[in-house]
């Protein structure tokens, strides 16, 4: 409870970087809305309709009154509010983003314990490979090269527009997200669609993601391995089973799980590419074009809702901590 | 029961293959407690590895046999191994708090290797986990069951790790160094439940220390190692009166014990005129009241609860105490590290209590009073040379530059008898001893009149500690230095010391001068200290 009361300041302070970063941007919103034949006038005229005639500390308490109210404001370029399109498209941001990092720790974790269980063998160094190309790659030039290869020459991928073909039609909104809607629907069809769409750029941002993943898993896992308890269960006549997993794996978790987190902040911002290069409609996407028209509202309310999906996201992995690490728990009472 | 023929291990390096064993022999029999004693680099862990087969990566057998009860250790494969670990041949550990998994409960970990060895089931694993722990005498072993290690003492740790060991009955029980970084009450206890169960149980058991005296109060028979060979062996009484081997001779030398002067720890050839200092009655500093308490998680902590002491001009003080009873506190206190919460130190005629911490670096008295640090390898900047290390004093707070500094370097360099060729070089490639040195010169590279040693030679093996602690008796002769000896090894403390100061939890429990409360203590706290101090036998022939 004290670590959510913790997280306050943090919203407070996004809230006030974000309205004035915005505001600090260049381009004026009323030129751009009044259009291409306004006049002085109706440019003016705009202005005063959008209310940024008024000095910056009003504008200012005019926004968080809004938001209080749960008001985020209406967004220029799509005409609907900012709430409204951000519910829509976080959810398609985040299955992807999810699906991604889960299929990257399916695949670093076991490497990494593969490869720190076997130092300088082969899957050590392919363990190095990997780390080293997911790390020097960057996600729209795999992005399109899985393109190339899987849509365009192979023609196993449907089209890389969006996330479901047209074919099909849209699950019922449960969730927000396709996979877990058309399961719950029953509609096996309309996910083996949505799956298809997903599998490309999920793969390209799990290249992207695994690479730090799989490497401190190797690290950590090593540091765990040749620590004294280590020497004990062995001595004790452990299999190698338990060993590894009861014994070092859990000691190497941690890190393991800091690194996640970092990851998945990191996913978050590389989204903004891989959803420009597979047409995918998530906020990354949203955000970028609200940017470029100096759409302040839609701007803000992205900017918000990442940080608070941050905000949860420690939440989440400080409670991760305290169930892995009993010392951890002690420590903060 | 077991038996080793010239056994060799040898690792593999980027530099090539070391070996740490060299052809090794011995046998323990039925019921034995067999000591194995040397100094580090020795191999008498890696004998115990290897025996067990747990060697770490790189390390293999190259020769020899290991037969235990008609079983070949060396060939047996991984699977028959893993029936014998814990079940036949156990192993403790030094570090025991590091030794148990840090996030697994106690209890949990007893029932992994009683059940691994199918000793308990699912349903009686807790109730034989639990009658584990009590066999080693861990008091409410309920409660207990659920505690991970980070919540229980060193010493507690110690027994759980025991508990584990000996939770499914082996024969061979291998100690390798199972109390060092423990408190002398707490390794007292120890040693005596290992032993106790040992014989309880009909077992054997091998020991590995690298303290004689303690090898030689607890084992039947001792092997001295060097270099991966042994270089002895017989029972403790004849290796402390008659050591034959010249290296074994040397050790028995440099283990102290009651009775003999500072000088008698070195090698005979190479023991120089005693010094004496000189020892005025003029009071140096004066402690009068000094209170030190932290605020704690839980309230308060009470680290020290009002101490005076006196140490006079030239006089070397020891200040004796087990882990948390305040001593380095104090010393942090004294040094002008830590501010004290209310009291007097008095140096010199003035108050430097009154100087905060912060500011006291800028005090002209901060070239009077200096430090030896416990441990001489992180007390050292990885990324200095041993002249720069010496230097730094030197250039900060005396001010010399250029030729001048060279000089006082390599004079100093001299007075501590480190060799010249080795200014040059960084901690990393210096020895224990060498490293013991570099520190000493900082100390002293400004002259000062009062210098804290904490504990300077904890981490060294005894061979050096003789060394260094002749350096230190030699210094305080030549340079009138007043010393406060912080130690929790009474002999060291006895051979060094004028005067002697016992704490506990806070609060002096006795002091006076060394020679009187070494022999007869007043205190029942300073009598539990002595008696549980390891007591090597005396020697018979006094060589």
């Amino acid at each position: 409870m004290l670590r959510v009361a913790q997280s306050i300041p943090v919203v407070v302070g996004v809230v006030i970087i974000s309205f004035l970063l915005t505001r600090a941007l260049p381009g004026d919103p009323a030129v751009y809305f009044a259009g291409v034949t306004a006049d002085a006038e109706s440019i003016e005229q705009t202005r005063v309709a959008m209310g940024l005639d008024k000095p910056l500390t009003q504008q200012f308490f005019i926004y968080v009154g809004d938001l209080l109210q749960g008001d985020l404001g209406q967004s220029l370029s799509s005409g609907r509010s900012v709430a409204e399109d951000l519910a829509k498209r976080l959810p398609a941001s985040l299955e992807l983003t999810l699906t991604a990092l889960l299929l990257a720790i399916a695949i670093a974790v076991p490497l990494g314990v593969l490869a720190a269980t076997r130092p300088g063998t082969w899957v050590d160094h392919l363990c190095r490979v990997v780390v080293t190309a997911g790390v020097s790659l960057p996600t729209f030039f795999t992005g399109i090269l899985l393109i190339y290869i899987f849509y365009y020459l192979l023609g196993v991928a449907p089209s890389p527009l969006g996330r479901l073909d047209f074919i099909y039609l849209d699950p019922d909104h449960v969730t927000g997200f396709y996979l877990i809607d058309a399961a719950l629907m029953g509609d096996w069809e309309t996910w083996r669609g949505a799956a298809k769409q997903l599998f490309l750029p999920a793969t390209t941002l799990a290249l992207f993601t695994l690479a730090p993943v799989a490497r401190m898993t190797r690290a950590s896992m090593l540091t765990a391995l040749s620590s004294d308890f280590i020497r004990t269960a062995r001595a004790v006549g452990l299999s190698s089973r338990t060993v590894l997993f009861r014994y070092a794996f859990r000691n190497a978790l941690l890190p393991v799980v800091t690194t996640l987190g970092m990851v998945f902040s990191f996913a978050l911002g590389a989204n903004v590419l891989v959803e420009k290069v597979f047409a995918w409609p998530g906020i990354g996407s949203y955000a970028v074009d609200a940017l470029v028209v100096s759409d302040y509202a839609a701007v803000q309310g992205f900017v918000l809702a990442m940080a608070l999906l941050f905000v949860a996201l420690n939440l989440v992995i400080d409670l991760l901590y305290t169930a892995i690490d009993p010392r951890i728990g002690f420590s903060s009472k | 029961m077991l038996t080793v023929t010239d056994l060799a291990v040898a690792f593999q390096t980027r530099r090539g293959e070391v070996d740490a064993v060299r052809g090794i022999s011995f046998e323990v029999s039925k019921g034995e407690i067999l000591g194995i004693v040397g100094e580090s680099g020795s191999g008498k862990s890696v004998t115990s590895y290897a025996l067990m087969r747990i060697l770490d990566a790189g390390g293999t057998i190259k020769a020899g046999e290991a037969t235990y009860s008609g079983i070949d250790l060396r060939r047996s494969a991984e699977v028959d191994m893993r029936d014998i670990r814990g079940r036949e041949i156990s192993m403790i550990f030094q570090n025991p708090r590091a030794a148990l998994n840090p996030i697994r409960k106690v209890g949990h970990q007893i029932e992994d290797v009683l059940r691994h060895h199918a000793r308990a089931t699912r349903y009686d694993a807790r109730e034989k986990a639990i009658a584990a722990l009590e066999a080693v005498k861990i008091n409410d072993a309920e409660a207990r069951y659920n505690a991970y290690p980070f919540e229980l003492s060193g010493g507690m740790c110690q027994r759980i790790v025991c508990a584990i060991a000996l939770a499914c009955d082996p024969r061979l029980l291998i100690a390798d160094e199972p109390t060092t970084g423990l408190d002398i009450t707490t390794q007292k206890a120890v040693m005596d439940l290992v032993r106790d169960l040992i014989r309880e149980r009909d077992m054997s058991s091998i020991l590995i220390t690298h303290d004689l005296g303690l090898a030689a109060q607890y084992c039947d028979r001792i092997l001295v190692m060097k270099d991966g060979v042994i270089v002895e062996q017989g029972d403790p009484v004849q290796i402390f009166s008659n050591p034959h081997h010249p290296y074994s001779r040397k050790l028995v030398d440099a283990t102290p014990r009651a009775g003999e002067s500072v000088r008698s720890l070195l090698p005979k050839q190479e023991r120089g005129e005693e010094l004496n200092p000189k020892v005025s009655d003029e009071p140096l500093l004066e402690v009068r009241n000094l209170v030190k308490t932290y605020a704690g998680k839980s309230g308060p902590v009470h680290a020290v609860k009002g101490i005076s002491f006196t140490i006079n001009q030239g006089q070397c003080v020891g200040l004796v105490g087990e882990s948390g009873c305040g001593k380095s506190t104090t010393s942090e206190i004294l040094v002008r590290l830590l501010d004290a919460t209310s009291g007097e130190v008095i140096f010199d005629g003035d108050d430097i209590a009154r100087v905060p911490a912060r500011s006291f670096t800028k005090d002209r008295r901060r070239a009077d009073i200096q430090m030896v640090f416990q441990d001489a390898t992180d007390s050292l900047n990885p990324r200095h040379t041993a002249r720069q290390t010496i230097a730094e004093p030197l250039r900060r707070l005396g001010g010399m530059r250029g030729a001048m500094l060279t000089v006082r370097i390599e004079e100093l360099a001299a007075l501590v008898g480190l060799p010249l060729s080795l200014l040059d070089r960084f901690p990393h490639q210096l020895s224990g001893g060498q490293k013991a040195r570099v520190g000493i010169a900082r100390a002293v590279a400004l002259e000062p009149k009062f210098l804290i040693l904490d504990e300077p030679t904890a981490a060294l093996d005894v061979s050096i500690q003789a060394v260094v602690l002749n350096l230190l008796v030699d210094l305080r002769a030549k340079l009138g230095l007043s010393y406060l000896f912080v130690s929790h090894d009474l002999h060291v403390v006895r051979l060094l010391c004028d005067h002697v100061i016992v704490m506990k939890d806070g609060e002096i429990v006795e002091q006076g001068a060394a020679k009187d409360v070494m022999t007869n203590p007043q205190s029942d706290y300073t009598k539990t200290l002595l008696a549980a101090a390891p007591k090597p036998p005396e020697r018979r022939q006094v060589t």
